[in-house]
């Protein structure tokens, strides 16, 4: 496929070493301590270099990061609305395009980066990004910084917010424990599954900081509407001790919770600890590990631990594609009469590992095998919740 | 009136309202658009994708998912320095709301016809102004056009006005739907040199989104310093008129159009006892009554406001001071306002508070969800008005041309 207008030479980053010493995101900034959300901007910005402009939606990292008369970005950077950071991506590269078209600026690659958060992207923002990511004639990319909640208005509940979390709109109550009965949705897996022609889509986190780059990097040199996703652990609202930032990360990637692949011209790969649990060369670990250490699960049950186990076992053994495209497999195709084609031969390994291992962390707890379908129609009262609730902040 | 002779060759089209703005549109060399449709302004989108399909425009043409990145699409678009053009009606006016709220404080000279049409429900597509009339408190400059000629040349003044770095707004170009947006008439469309000449290319200076120029722009600002900010945007918002003052006499030089008055047009009001005051398509019927009154010896005149933002307070307090009852036709409405009247009304009478002279003020509600204002409708208006420049007693707000 053609790239729509020349990109940047950037050279992939293998190594914490090989990474550019410069920051373009620099001090200035008023986030939390130990928040995992403005880490990917310096590594974003850091990949992307110097001649790149950052459109920033609504949300924590406009707020707590950008405030009049201070500003942490070195290059240049514009405040988007929450639903907008698609059409803004859009709208600065085809006025960058026009301009070099007729001559009226230096023709000269120049990266477009919009980020959003989950609220802003996942959910308003979603029909924008859709559409960004079908006008393959601009370069940009759209970055989603996941802290599963709409963190800067006091963390409430967004779509990407996992089943059972307490936000401030998901509160645990004497009738329901579980007020967030909703699954996370799958944006990437979404994304890709519906825009064929976007080159380059991914999922990171940045406690995985190298490969974060790497992607960032890679989707700017792909051209064309790209889109990441970046799973940011946010101690105010998942209710953690700072230093746990990193440790959290993994733990989603080690307990199989949140994948990490990219789709590079429409051929999946898992990368990282992913790919490990995918090749079979690393088990999952039990999700209860990864809950355990955050407030917001503080009044989980054995059968909401179960529950989510069953889930994210689901995700592994039953999708398509693992953690990636949501749905199983009734084959065989009628219409071709042949079995499905599974481009990637990483996912080809993780197809015949369906069956036996890995997975099945949740047989590993003792009276949960049983994970009941519904566990909020369960009418036991919930008596205590200590610290369940996060606190309120800036 | 003074009539100058226009530089340059013109030619003549006939054209749709919508079909001229797309032509001043291809002049403008506009940059980026961004298309969503909504009836009656997307025919202007359809010209521009047509002049875009036959190479006589070289612009970025997006197809939007909606109204709110359509107008996103175009703000960031013009904050790394393109010229663009985007627009509206109604109900996706509305859809847009937020963007439309942020331009103006960001500064963006964003360009945008409003085919001016009822907000659902009950859905209608009839012209209605109120559309256009919610954003008049936030810094957008709202001139109102009277054919497909003024289409035309509204479109290249809101450029040449809107991207002055002294001003730096946003501005609607309001046309009435269907009456405007759909009809046929003959316009002189000028040579691009002339145009040229007219609208200096758009250049943003140090405000210019760019790696080489690295600002932030828009950060997060709360008590400690919006009131600063706004009261910047109030300053930029004061010069306005002097600039469409000067814009106006370049056009009038340039082009040989535009009439005497920037901010509005008088029609046969030199020895009016009093005279009918509105916006859009009802210059027509309102200057057909006045002739046909003239005739019987009525002292009438009409007055068609085109810049409703800026709102030419000062100017109109000394003209209408001259005549003893104005009666305002209002194509919109606004509840519980006072005296229950409409937008138009309710601005004019706190332009005039202050006048040394003031006329008395009527107020007419009529041709709302696109329904016609006949030459009929005209004359009950003037009749109430004469009635009221001759001290009888008339209600404040008439509805006018309602079943009952
Ligand atoms: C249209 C609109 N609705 C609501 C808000 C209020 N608001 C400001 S920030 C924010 C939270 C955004 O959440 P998210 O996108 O997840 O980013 P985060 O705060 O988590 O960084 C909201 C809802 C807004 N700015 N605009
Ligand atoms: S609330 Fe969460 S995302 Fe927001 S600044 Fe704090 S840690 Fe970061």
């Amino acid at each position: 496929m053609e790239t729509p207008g020349r990109v940047l030479k950037l050279d992939p980053i293998r190594s914490i070493k090989k990474a550019p010493v410069e920051e373009y995101f620099e001090s200035g900034h008023r986030t939390c301590q130990g928040c995992l959300s403005s880490l990917p901007m310096r590594l974003m910005a850091k990949a992307a270099g110097p001649r790149t402009i950052v459109l920033g939606s609504t949300g924590c990292m406009y707020v707590a990061n950008t405030t009049y008369m201070t500003t942490p970005w070195v290059v240049p950077w514009m405040h988007t609305q929450l639903g907008a950071a698609g059409s803004a991506a859009v709208g600065t590269a085809a006025g960058l395009k026009a301009l070099m078209r007729k001559g009226k600026i230096k023709d000269e690659p120049i990266n477009v980066i919009a980020f959003c958060g989950d609220g802003g992207g996942a959910d308003m923002g979603l029909s924008a990004i859709s559409a960004a990511l079908t006008d393959i004639e601009y370069n940009l990319l759209i970055f989603l910084y996941d802290n599963e909640s709409y963190a800067n208005t006091d963390i409430q509940t967004s779509g990407q917010t996992p089943w059972g979390a307490v936000t401030t709109f998901s509160p645990p109550g004497k009738k329901h424990r579980i007020m967030q009965r909703r699954w996370k949705k799958n944006v990437p897996g979404m994304l890709a599954a519906g825009h064929p022609d976007t080159r380059y889509i991914a999922s990171g986190t940045p406690a995985m900081p190298v490969d974060m780059m790497d992607k960032v990097r890679a989707a700017l040199r792909a051209g064309g509407p790209t889109y990441i996703h970046v799973l940011d652990p946010c101690p105010k609202g998942w209710h953690y001790d700072p230093e746990h930032s990193v440790e959290l990360g993994k733990l989603a990637l080690e307990t199989g919770i949140y994948p990490l692949y990219e789709i590079k011209d429409g051929v999946l790969e898992f990368t990282g600890i992913t790919k490990q649990i995918a090749t079979g060369r690393r088990r999952r670990k039990p999700v209860r590990e990864y809950l355990e250490k955050q407030g917001r699960f503080a009044h989980f049950k054995n059968q909401d631990y179960a529950y989510f186990q069953k889930k994210v076992d689901e995700m592994w053994e039953q999708w398509i594609i693992p953690c990636v495209v949501a749905f199983s497999y009734g084959g065989p195709i009628n219409i071709t009469g042949s079995e499905p084609r599974v481009r990637n031969k990483n996912v080809e390994r993780v197809n015949a590992s369906w069956t036996g291992e890995p997975g099945h962390a949740h047989e590993q707890y003792e009276g949960v095998s049983d994970a009941p379908s519904e566990p909020w129609r369960d009418d036991n009262r919930l008596d205590e919740y200590p610290n369940a609730l996060p606190s309120t902040g800036h | 009136m003074t009539v100058a002779r226009p530089r340059g060759r013109q030619i003549e089209k006939l054209t749709t309202g919508t079909q001229a703005v797309a032509q001043a549109v291809k002049l403008a060399d506009v940059d980026v658009t961004a298309a969503y449709p909504i009836r009656p302004y997307d025919g202007v989108m359809q010209a521009v994708a047509k002049l875009i399909a036959d190479g006589e425009l070289e612009c970025e043409y997006i197809v939007a998912e909606g109204e709110h990145s359509q107008f996103e699409i175009c703000k960031h678009a013009s904050a790394v320095g393109s010229r663009v053009f985007v627009g509206s009606s109604g109900v996706g006016w509305m859809y847009a709301m937020e963007s439309l709220a942020v331009t103006p404080s960001l500064r963006l000279p964003v360009v945008a016809m409003i085919g001016n049409r009822a907000l659902d429900d009950p859905g209608a597509f009839g012209v209605e102004h109120n559309d256009a009339m919610v954003v008049r408190d936030l810094g957008w400059l709202l001139f109102w056009v009277e054919d497909a000629q003024e289409c035309f040349d509204a479109t290249l003044m809101a450029y040449r006005v809107g991207e002055d770095r002294r001003v730096s707004f946003p501005v609607g170009i309001c046309v009435d739907g269907a009456f405007i947006t759909h009809s046929q008439t003959l316009i002189e469309i000028p040579d691009q040199e002339t145009v040229n000449e007219f609208l200096p290319p758009y250049d943003l200076g140090d405000r210019l989104l760019h790696p080489d120029n690295p600002i932030t722009i828009a950060p997060q600002a709360n008590e400690d310093w919006v009131m600063e900010i706004r009261k910047q945007t109030d300053e930029a918002a004061r010069r306005v008129k002097g600039v469409i003052r000067e814009a106006h006499d370049d056009f009038r030089r340039l082009f040989g159009r535009g009439g005497d008055n920037p901010f509005f047009e008088e029609y046969m009001t030199e020895d009016a006892e009093y005279v009918l005051l509105g916006m859009g398509s009802l210059g027509l019927p309102a200057k057909v009554m006045v002739r046909r009154l003239r005739g019987r010896g009525e002292k009438v005149g009409f007055i068609r406001l085109k810049w409703f933002r800026p709102f030419p307070d000062e100017e109109l307090a000394e003209s209408l001071g001259r005549f003893r009852a104005v009666g305002v036709i209002d194509r919109d409405y606004s509840y519980g306002s006072p005296q229950q009247g409409g937008v138009l009304f309710t601005d004019l009478r706190a332009a005039l508070y202050d006048a040394e002279r003031r006329p008395r003020l009527v107020d007419f509600i009529g041709g709302l969800g696109g329904r016609e204002l006949t030459p009929e409708m005209m004359d009950e208006m003037a009749e109430i008005t004469r009635r009221a420049a001759r001290g009888e007693d008339v209600p404040t707000v008439s509805w006018i041309g309602v079943r009952e």
